[in-house]
């Protein structure tokens, strides 16, 4: 309750929340808004925004831009969401280890994230989707597999320094066994700044998708937000609302979960919060 | 770092490098064995896969009736005698299409991340100084609005506006090809069609480094020996520059070595955007041709290319915390 | 008496919200030159921003609502913010409690006291005074160490280096907050004497704010006490150490514990509980695929052996080995080589599935008050956490624990809220009604007074000797406060290094140390010359 209250505190954050509830909204009601399939010709191509009832226009095949955008949002949330819970889960699974095991464990699994952060995670990503054909499995896949290493090494920093905290000592002490210490006593102090990651791992989870698509790695049979500033690209001289609107939907979306997972960090971190505000 | 131990750092960093660059290796060598099809149908790609006198070449190329292990260390000796394959669609071998297009690549990347480490420590530092104040939060709000935007996004957005628009300057291309400029002329005709992409790729991370600074310099303006950088009467404007911002740059460091990758993958958008003959664009051409023989060397190099700069920022480090190597 | 430095009626606010109105309210002191002047305090009492305010360095957000500080005649409070900094360092100077923190870690130290002279237009002497000044602290080598970096140096030496960088332009007044209180004992004697020394030297005014009534015993010329950012009572050394005249003060010096240790009956030889035998571990360090590590003995040649219902004190400073010592007891920290014998049987060989029995046995309690409970659980959970573990049935462990707490003089309605819902002392008690909620027959208490105000460590070594009497506990009590020792402990045993140097009964010890460094030890406890006032109130005539 402290918690809410501290983060309505925080008016980016309220902000935030508003736009992702209408993104969510427009997400799960596109079907109703928009009946027929976002691929079907609606009206005359490159109708600008406003005219032939087309409230922010058409693209070249006369398809309704409004409700490839709202169809898009589907996508983009769908993929986040399960992108960023794949990747929290190896994430933690490994930082947990490495903190806890300690020893030659952490120095394996830590060489291996290393390494997972060094390599261009973006290339990593295309060449992954490319190579198994693209479709919202490889692409949910290929994002959870480069977006997994910050999150283990922030699960390993809190595992260490919580692991020789006293009271995680003296459960030891107790005779409590090392998989309920995790559970119950290391896992709970750490999952602040876990929460606040997967509100920011949502959101770059989602440029990604965005850059797969653009770079049109995007599924093909679903319409999606990347896509449609691909296609926007070549036309832009002629149609800018193309490529102009689905780009403010990625904005609106991604500064969203940016605000929450401030404002999360924010509220979870009252000591951070203090020093922010002097 | 003091510089006697210097030559013992770099070889162990070196030596390290060279094990990340196996690894890579190794890593793309079974990324090409997981992909569906035989290596050769991978590596052949949609173009190669009506000629059964290449497919036939390319089996006996890659060692396939050989084991697993075979393969790899044939693998292994192609690349470290820098054969990165032949590109059956494009005529040319992958490693010469590459290096022709790597300086391009290099100057654009190198001038983003000068835009965006220079324009996001001044900014995050000018936030952190006057926290709270108006100047604070417009810099943050900006900052923001960078980090949320996606690249591409950003180019064709700069193009419609001073490409299109205003017709200020080239959005397309790294020179004019119709002008047949030399020397000075050409130097100053590629830097403004680099303008626009460099300006695209330096802002998101123009945003990652201003909040970086911001919240790094906050955090060591709370530390013990600025307030006894204080005590002994140092003036303000020092404090900010010789204890404050030194100490908050350490982490400004370490992050810009963690993100080059990202630098580097960001370009194959603006490339792809701005239409710039680096090896991002290489790479989005032969992702349009299912070319992955390409796309697997771009990976390589790009990999190696990272590396190198993590040496050169972790060498950096050491030189400017004299504490590395001993905790 | 002309005076150097002089507060009168000064009052700084706190922002809205907090425990109280103002941080400090009406505090009028004055320091003369060459004069220490004491100021004592609990945490939380307002001590520190008396300093801060004479420095121009309150934290933004805390007005001065009135008062004048007048130094050398001048008010510091009118003085525009460039005028102020120029005194800073040069007439008035401060040196701080965290020695490891104190010092910029990317500058040299010499540069850093060289930087000292040069804001201040003296940039011309620095590379002739930057090694006099490390001279005259007594570093070795100056000229090496000048061109050290921080991190190479210890924090008794790195106090040297804050006290050398603060003395560069002689001030007038120098004003130490808690300038020893992280160093070990015979460090802060070093640093105690060397204020002292150079104070002396030079006549410099001394504005020395403490806890500890030791330090004041052993170098205060005049005493002002602090109490909820009022000071309560002041005057001479003297006086207010032997003849305290207010409440607070008396509870205060009531609660330093006693230098010297009463005779004890020796406790009757029977099997020993537990016995530790050529116990060794060593730590390594650093070294990854190339390099090549370090290696350091934490414990070797720590023999003790421990008697049914008595107390052993392992007494050390910091690294000496003392809670790798006790961790080792309790598989904490897991030696390689020796014997850990616990009624006869070797505990080091057994795995965690077989150690699991003597849990119920050998308990503990720790240092850290608000590191030790778990944040996310409630008080009643955390104590009655144990017994569930080993099988006791989820309401009976509970019963139990309402009871503990009631043993340790809590509430018990204290069952369903949150560790930090309590001060330390409290949840020092709540650790405590952990362990004993095993049942333990050995006790293993890991400096558990060393993080409290003295006021609350007697209330809780108290309760520790009553507990132990009542349920004739055995216990093994590590700690670096040789007054502590003295007061709980039946027999003591001085670490060093890793190694037991000398054991036997406390008031032994105290009396006719054999060892060098436990002389030294000894020699080191503030104000040992000093005999706190009987508890009781004086009669008088």
């Amino acid at each position: 309750m402290a918690l809410l209250r501290r983060f309505v505190r925080h008016p980016g954050a309220v902000v935030g929340a508003v736009a992702l509830i209408l993104v969510i909204a427009t997400a799960l009601l596109a079907p109703v808004l928009f009946p027929g399939s976002p691929w079907d010709m609606a009206g005359a191509p490159f109708a600008p925004p406003g005219e032939d009832g087309m409230l922010l226009g058409t693209d070249s095949l006369g398809r309704d831009l409004a409700a490839g955008i709202a169809y898009g949002a589907r996508v983009s949330l769908l993929v986040g969401i399960v992108a960023t819970v794949v990747s929290i889960l190896i994430g933690v699974a490994l930082g947990a280890t490495a903190g806890y095991l300690g020893g030659i464990v952490d120095d394996a699994v830590m060489r291996f994230t290393e390494f997972f952060q060094t390599i261009p995670s973006f290339v990593l990503a295309i060449l992954l989707v490319a190579i198994f054909t693209p479709s919202i499995t490889s692409i949910v896949v290929a994002i959870a597999i480069v977006s997994w290493p910050p999150v283990a090494r922030v699960v390993r920093a809190e595992f260490l320094s919580l692991r020789n905290r006293e009271f995680v000592q003296a459960a030891e002490v107790l005779g409590k066994r090392p998989i309920s210490i995790v559970l119950t006593d290391i896992l709970p102090n750490a999952l602040s700044p876990i929460i606040v990651l997967a509100s920011l791992n949502t959101a770059s989870a989602i440029l990604l998708e965005s850059s797969l698509s653009f770079l049109g790695l995007g599924d093909p049979n679903l319409m999606t937000w990347g896509f449609l500033i691909g296609t926007g690209r070549s036309v832009i001289q002629i149609a800018w609302w193309m490529s102009v609107f689905p780009g403010v939907a990625i904005f609106i979306t991604v500064l969203a979960l940016n605000l929450i997972g401030e404002g999360l960090s924010d509220a979870l971190n009252p000591r951070l919060r203090k020093r922010g505000e002097r | 770092m003091e510089l006697s131990r210097l030559p013992g750092f770099l070889l162990r960093r070196v030596l390290k490098s060279i094990v990340v660059v196996l690894a890579i290796v190794v890593c793309n060598f079974f990324l090409i064995h997981a992909a569906p099809g035989d290596p050769a149908t991978v590596m052949a790609g949609q173009s190669g896969a009506a000629d059964p006198a290449y497919m036939e070449q390319l089996r006996r190329q890659f060692g396939l009736d050989q084991p697993l292990t075979t393969q790899l260390w044939i693998y292994l000796k192609g690349v470290l005698q820098l054969d990165l394959g032949y590109s059956h669609r494009q005529q040319a071998g992958v490693a010469g299409l590459i290096a022709d297009r790597l300086p391009a690549t290099l100057l654009l990347t190198g001038a983003a991340f000068l835009i965006a480490i220079a324009g996001g420590v001044a900014m995050g530092a000018l936030a952190a100084r006057r926290v709270g104040t108006w100047a604070d939060s417009v810099i943050t709000v900006v900052a923001l609005a960078f980090y949320a935007t996606p690249l591409f996004w950003v180019g064709l957005m700069l193009v419609l506006l001073f490409s299109v628009t205003l017709e200020w300057l080239p959005g397309f291309g790294m020179s004019d090809p119709g002008l047949n400029a030399t020397g000075l002329a050409l130097a100053l005709d590629v830097a403004k069609h680099l303008v626009l992409p460099a300006v695209t790729l330096g802002l998101f991370y123009l945003a990652v480094y201003a909040r970086l600074t911001r919240a790094t310099m906050l955090e060591v303006a709370d530390q013990d020996f600025v307030k006894t950088a204080r005590a002994k009467g140092v003036p303000e404007g020092r404090v900010l520059r010789a204890h404050i911002l030194r100490n908050a740059l350490l982490p400004v460091i370490t992050f810009a070595g963690i993100q080059a990758g990202q630098l580097v993958g960001g370009s194959i958008l603006v490339e792809t955007v701005f239409a710039w003959p680096g090896i991002g664009r290489l790479a989005f051409e032969a992702l349009l041709a299912r070319d992955y023989g390409v796309l697997m060397g771009v990976f390589f190099v790009t990999s190696v290319v990272v590396v190198v700069f993590n040496l050169l920022t972790d060498l950096l480090y050491a030189l400017v915390d004299p504490r590395v190597e001993v905790a | 008496m002309s005076t150097l430095l002089s507060v009168e009626g000064l009052t700084v606010g706190l922002p809205p919200g907090g425990d109280r109105p103002n941080a400090i309210e009406d505090i009028t002191l004055t320091v003369a030159p060459g004069e220490i002047l004491c100021v004592v305090g609990e945490s939380g009492s307002g001590k520190s921003m008396t300093a801060n305010a004479a420095m121009g360095l309150l934290p933004p957000g805390l007005p001065v609502r009135s008062g004048r500080i007048l130094f050398q005649g001048e008010d510091l409070l009118a003085k525009p913010r460039e005028e102020m900094r120029k005194l800073r360092g040069s007439r008035l100077a401060m040196i701080f409690q965290e020695p490891m923190t104190a010092l910029n870690p990317l500058m040299r130290v010499g540069d850093q006291i060289a930087e000292a002279l040069r804001v201040h237009g003296a940039a011309a002497d620095a590379a002739r005074r930057v090694p006099e000044l490390l001279a005259a602290v007594n570093l070795p080598d100056p000229e090496r160490l000048a061109r050290s970096y921080p991190f190479r140096l210890s924090g008794g030496q790195r106090q040297r280096v804050m006290i050398a960088m603060a003395l560069a332009l002689e001030p007038a007044l120098l004003i130490a907050d808690e300038p020893t209180t992280a160093l070990d004992v015979t460090t802060q004697m070093q640093i105690l004497k060397l204020i002292r020394e150079v104070q002396g030297r030079r006549g410099t005014g001394v504005m020395f704010i403490t806890h500890d009534f030791g330090v004041v015993a052993e170098i205060a010329d005049r005493v002002a006490v602090m109490q909820r950012g009022r000071i309560v009572e002041s005057g001479p050394a003297s006086q207010v150490l032997n003849a305290p005249q207010h409440d607070y003060t008396k509870a205060l010096i009531a609660a330093v514990p006693h230098g010297t240790p009463a005779e004890r009956p020796p406790v009757e030889p029977g099997a020993p509980i537990l016995a530790l035998k050529g116990v060794r571990k060593t730590y390594h360090r650093g070294g990854g695929w190339f390099g090549k590590g370090q290696s350091f003995q934490a414990v070797h040649d720590a023999d003790i052996t421990l008697n049914p219902g008595e107390t052993l004190g392992i007494v050390g400073e910091s690294g000496s080995g003392k809670s790798t010592l006790a961790r080792a007891v309790v598989r904490l920290v897991r030696p390689e080589e020796g014997e850990i014998l616990f009624h006869g049987t070797d505990l080091r060989p057994l795995s965690r599935e077989a150690w699991k029995p003597f849990r119920r046995q050998i308990q503990m309690v720790f240092q850290d008050p608000y590191a030790s409970l778990n944040p996310r659980r409630s008080v009643g959970e955390a104590i009655a956490e144990g017994p569930i573990t080993h099988g006791t049935p989820r309401a009976q462990a509970l019963g139990r624990a309402r009871e503990l707490l009631r043993l340790v003089q809590l509430d018990p309605g204290a069952m369903d809220r949150y560790p930090h819902e309590f001060s330390g002392g409290q949840r020092q008690r709540i650790g405590l009604a952990r362990a004993l909620a095993m049942e333990p027959e050995l006790l293993i208490a890991d400096e558990p007074v060393s993080a409290l105000d003295v006021s609350v460590q007697a209330q809780v070594l108290a309760l520790l000797a009553d507990i132990r009497k009542r349920l004739g506990l055995t216990m093994l009590f590590i700690t670096h406060d040789l007054r502590v020792a003295a007061e709980i402990c039946d027999r003591v045993a001085v670490m060093q290094r890793g190694a037991i140097v000398e054991q036997g009964p406390t008031a032994a010890v105290f009396a006719s140390p054999a060892h060098p460094y436990t002389r030294a030890l000894l020699d080191s406890i503030p104000g040992r010359g000093w005999t706190p006032p009987p508890r009781e109130r004086p009669h008088f005539p």
